[in-house]
């Protein structure tokens, strides 16, 4: 296809390009660029937020803002990056635009339904931030009652209806997803032909559709008990504080699965389009996100085990937290079998794929020292468990959804990126996470407790320390953005395969058309359908260097 | 490949879009079982800790008007089946009668609502600053009705949704919208309704017997 | 407590050695598997890097024996772990027989201690060293959390309950405790010290001034004043149980089931006193919330506890 070609085919970017054809569209591709461009958005809020807050723990007094506005900002980062990124990001963006592509579709089961979830997504977004502006919210992204509910005089009910409507959001995005996947399959795509993409899509799906509502109704509670006087959680009638914290566990902690299993099944696909060769154990890599999801609405207790629920529901749920870990750490072997006589080519999306892979085992292995009721006793709410969890929501969760956007960026926006920056910003994104989160498993260790605005003066180094990563990591985090967005003008056209990658997406053209695909394809052949010993195309951006690359792009253009 | 009208555009045939519909809406009520479970859940807790504030709590409420009103709410399940049956089949004017004798009957359910909401309010019987109880243990009393309200109004309010909706299907039909091979929208809200109903099966005797 | 900059906390109880073993175990656990995981992959990486001439026939697509292998290891290894860090746990949860009690009142944002002897204390703790310590804690608001790293102890504070948390000191020194649960604006604020004291440096502290009258004697005077004892008493005027002895006694309750009789029953008994009624007994005491704090509610039951000599103290649950 010649480039020429490219641009005068019609496809679904130029298909239309009113305001409306956008903010109205029912395209899950259009929807999906809605979500990039929103989930961005907030992904650089939350960040600035994580920089003011890094800024004030640079010294042990609190003296950069007041304790409030401390309180505000660990919050703010916290509901957005939870709510508003992490759990939208890899399903909203990447699942939206690829699941009708991948199964041979023509598009979501229920594509008005898929714009509904994105304007709830937003007006959800709106509300909360409007709470932000107007009064603050001060309680922490755990909302626990009964300083929720009765004691904090910040706009939590506000903030709480916004997080409410982005959850109706995120269930009719499983629900959509879930209903796509049992009957919109192409001819000849049966289960076991689905790329491990699906399988991890399906499997997060469940998760939103079934824990979801549940947190819902409890944060309505919290609601209804700041504004109308309900007394479910009040402790002075003879509520129960704990009740609170089951219930928004028992979302909340499959929450991080909704995070990392589709970030499972983006590496998953990378993985092997990179080794060019079919994966290791399919079906393992398949069923082990299942046991995931469903494994994972069992273990909610173990936040609490110093919280007062009792010693034997807290055995119990140390035991089922450490067989969690046993599906996760069979996913780590099967990538690393899946380089065995492949052909791996160390592209970006595979240097975003290895960086997840370290920091996504590191992430796994410090959950099992928190699964240890033991030694959960004491690091439970320090900075060890602050640092576990970026590890597996930033380090696993985002590299992954990064490598995923360069992935599929040219499929995305029928464009290359500049291979070499690709490289330099997965490199110092995994340098400066490192630097960040590093030496907070260490201030954990020591005792440093979470959500501290002023701290004693004995934790300063490790401080400095993390401030200084998190620097790096938020330019590392600015590099993408900028050669990203100087590729839909600058960047070479990708034409419709570029990695010599197998799956359905990669048959139809880049960008795909309205439709998806010209005929409805017919799959007659296993997923990963790799020759062995083949060679994969040179990529037009990797011979040559920075310069010629933004040249031959210029030269392409009409 | 020839479409049909009422065949979204995304979809191959008629089968695929009814398979995908009525999935969706099984699972949307999955969804709605794990929403109102989590006050059954909050609820059981309750009971269980503390079982004879909340049954004297409970014996407040009238069994007769939440009777009647379970015996209403199931007409109205009724109804609903008869409508899509009416749809299957063809009968236009009785697919219309029945969905408005199934808004009336939700209309008459939310009556007899106000007029114990209205109750408990003139005896000061609501959560809140407001709250009078002569009885022992007030304060688990008061979690009582924070659950009653919470649960019966979360109800209320699925039954307002659905009235809206059966309304809204009962315009439709009058302008003959609906026919035999197409009525998907009837049968989905069906399936709505009685989940509404079912809800409510196990509310009433939770809230007004058990004691 | 040192300022100065460390790589680990000090081991200052009886469980710190312990936890540390345990924890390294983990370390250790954790570095052999990180480190091999990260080799192969680079190993993998390298060897099977596009253009490389090597052996690339045949390559396999699953292998049972290998899935069972490396789930069976680690599932293996993490039984182990677990057994080993629930027994760890059960120990640090299950306070000795005759520990000593002290009572921790938490409330935004600062931390009431009070001692055996009545003497308090607020943001410290003076404790002796190599001797079992209980404390008794409840909250005033919301939900703080009471944490010594020195110890490797940590326990919720919640309203409206009392959690317990025990640790035996095995070193002098000062060490920090910290409120571990978030709180509200001053959070960071509601830190303190805790002072291990040899027996006698404890015992001349505890002599020294701003001494208060024991809690079971205050106890004693809010009994009183409330005239608990009109009803509380045997005989046909009795009507309610009598309350001698009953601490740490397994009670049998109206409508059916047992409860022991500790803290947090009393608790509730005095403020819900409806819920759960001894049998044999009407429904008759009016509650007492509102008009008793959280701190009359400790001298109460700490009265209770005195005239119950040999109430054995309740397992801990919680």
């Amino acid at each position: 296809m010649t480039p020429a070609a490219a641009t005068d085919r019609r496809h679904y970017l130029n298909a239309s390009y009113t305001a409306a054809s956008w903010l109205f569209t029912v395209d899950h591709k259009r929807i999906g660029i809605l979500y990039l461009l929103s989930v961005t958005f907030f992904f650089l809020l939350g960040g600035a937020a994580a920089v003011a807050f890094r800024l004030e723990l640079l010294t042990p007094a609190g003296d950069l803002v007041t304790a409030e506005t401390y309180n505000n900002l660990f919050t703010v980062h916290g509901v957005v990056m939870v709510f508003f990124f992490l759990i939208p990001a890899i399903p909203a963006v990447l699942g939206n635009f690829l699941v009708p592509l991948m199964i041979g579709a023509k598009d979501l089961a229920f594509p008005k339904l898929n714009l509904t979830s994105w304007w709830l997504f937003m007006i959800g977004g709106a509300i909360t931030l409007g709470a932000v502006i107007t009064g603050g919210v001060d309680t922490g992204w755990t909302f626990y009652t009964p300083y929720s509910s009765t004691y904090a005089n910040t706009s939590v009910s506000t903030a709480i209806i916004g997080v409410f409507l982005t959850g109706f959001a995120s269930i009719l995005t499983g629900l959509n997803f879930i209903v796509t996947i049992h009957t919109m399959r192409a001819p000849g795509m049966t289960w076991f032909r689905l790329p491990l993409f699906i399988w991890a899509h399906y499997a997060a799906s469940l998760i939103m559709v079934l824990g979801t509502p549940v947190v819902a109704t409890v944060l309505v509670l919290v609601v209804l008990e700041r504004s109308l006087g309900l007394g479910i959680f009040n402790p002075n009638l003879g509520g129960d504080p704990l009740l609170f914290q089951h219930l928004f566990w028992f979302y909340s902690h499959p929450a991080v699965y909704i995070m990392i299993l589709p970030a499972m099944g983006v590496v998953t696909e990378i993985i092997a389009a990179f080794s060019g060769r079919r994966i290791f154990g399919y079906k393992f890599i398949a069923f082990s996100s299942l046991a995931i999801a469903g494994l994972g609405f069992l273990v909610w207790g173990h936040h609490m085990f110093v919280s007062g629920q009792s010693m034997y529901a807290g055995i119990i749920f140390s035991f089922l937290s450490f067989l969690v870990a046993i599906p996760s750490a069979v996913k780590v072997f099967n990538w690393t079998a899946t380089l065995y006589k492949g052909q791996v080519r160390m592209l970006t999306p595979m240097v975003y794929a290895m960086g997840f892979m370290g920091l996504f085992t590191i992430g796994g292995l410090t959950g099992l020292f928190l699964a240890a009721m033991a030694l959960d006793v004491h690091f439970h709410d320090t900075y060890f468990v602050v640092a576990h969890f970026h590890y597996i929501m930033v380090g696993g969760a985002v590299m992954a959804y990064l490598g995923g956007i360069h992935y599929w960026w040219p499929k995305i926006t029928g464009k290359l990126y500049h291979e070499w920056w690709g490289r330099i910003s997965a490199v110092v994104i995994f340098l400066g996470f490192n630097l960040t989160f590093f030496p907070q498993f260490l201030l954990g260790y020591l005792g440093m407790p979470r959500r501290y605005y002023a701290y004693p003066e004995e934790f300063q180094v490790l401080n400095v320390m993390s401030s200084a990563g998190a620097s790096i990591l938020g330019i590392g985090y600015l590099i993408p953005l900028v050669y990203l967005v100087w590729s839909l003008k600058y960047g070479p056209d990708a034409g419709p395969n570029p990695w010599g990658a197998k799956g359905l997406e990669w048959e139809t053209y880049s960008p795909p058309p309205t439709l998806n695909f010209d005929t409805t394809p017919v799959v007659e052949c296993e997923a990963y359908d790799y020759a062995a010993g083949e060679m994969a195309p040179e990529l037009p951006g990797t011979q040559g260097h920075g310069s010629s690359t933004s040249e031959e792009a210029g030269s392409s253009e009409p | 490949m020839s479409h049909e009208a009422h065949v979204a555009h995304h979809f191959d045939d008629a089968e695929q879009q009814y398979d995908a519909c009525s999935l969706g809406m099984w699972i949307f009520l999955t969804t709605e079982i794990l929403f109102f479970g989590a006050l059954f859940t909050a609820y059981a807790m309750y009971r269980s800790e503390y079982p004879q504030a909340f049954a004297h709590a409970s014996s407040h409420l009238s069994v007769w008007w939440g009777g009647f009103n379970t015996a209403v709410l199931l007409g109205s399940s009724l109804t609903m089946v008869l409508a899509h049956h009416a749809a299957r089949t063809g009968h236009q004017e009785n697919l219309v009668r029945n969905l408005w004798l199934t808004v009336l009957q939700g209309g008459g359910f939310l009556a007899v609502k106000a007029i114990e909401y209205s109750d408990k309010f003139a005896h000061h019987l609501y959560p809140g600053a407001g709250f009078e109880y002569h009885g022992a243990d007030p304060g688990q009393a008061e979690i009582f009705f924070s659950l009653y309200f919470a649960m019966t109004g979360f109800h209320a309010l699925h039954m307002v949704i659905g009235i809206a909706i059966v309304a809204t299907l009962a315009v439709l039909a009058a302008r003959g919208k609906f026919t035999p091979r197409s009525h998907l929208p009837v049968e989905m809200t069906g399936l709505y309704w009685h989940f509404v109903d079912i809800v409510w099966v196990f509310l009433y005797p939770l809230l007004y017997l058990i004691r | 407590m040192s300022p100065e900059f460390a790589l680990m906390p000090e081991q200052a109880s009886s469980v710190s050695a312990e936890y540390d073993a345990l924890l390294f175990t983990e370390i250790g656990i954790s570095v052999f598997f990180g480190v091999g995981i990260c080799l192969a992959i680079m190993f993998l990486a390298w060897r099977y890097r596009a253009g490389s001439e090597v052996d690339r026939s045949d390559p396999p697509e699953g292998d049972m024996r290998l899935e069972l292998l490396w789930s069976g290891i680690p599932l293996v290894i993490a039984l182990g772990l677990f057994v080993w860090s629930a027994k760890l746990f059960i120990t640090m949860r299950t306070a000795p027989k005759n520990a000593m009690e002290l009572h921790v009142i938490g409330k935004q944002w600062m931390w009431k201690i009070q001692h055996p002897g009545g003497k308090r204390e607020i943001n410290e703790l003076h404790v002796p060293v190599g001797k079992d310590i209980k404390l008794v804690m409840s909250s005033e608001d919301v939900i703080h959390d009471f944490f010594i790293p020195a110890f490797r102890v940590k326990m919720d504070v919640l309203p409206g309950r009392y959690s317990m948390l025990w640790f035996k000191p095995i070193r002098e020194g000062t060490y920090r405790f910290f409120c571990a649960e978030y709180c509200g604006t001053s959070h960071s604020k509601m830190i303190g010290r805790v002072v291990v004291q040899s027996p006698a440096d404890y015992a001349s502290w505890l002599s020294g001034g701003g001494n208060n009258e024991p809690p079971e004697v205050a106890g004693k005077a809010l009994f009183e004043s409330f005239r608990c004892g009109t009803c509380h008493r045997e005989g046909l005027t009795g009507r309610g149980p009598v309350l001698d002895g009953l601490f740490g006694k397994q009670v049998r309750l109206a409508g059916g089931g047992m409860v022991v009789a500790d803290e947090n029953y009393l608790r509730e008994s005095i403020l819900d006193p409806g819920g759960k009624i001894v049998e044999g007994y009407q429904k008759l005491m009016p509650t007492y919330r509102g008009q008793i704090g959280e701190e009359g509610l400790m001298q109460l039951i700490a009265y209770l506890k005195s005239i119950a000599p040999d109430g054995k103290q309740p397992e801990e649950k919680r």
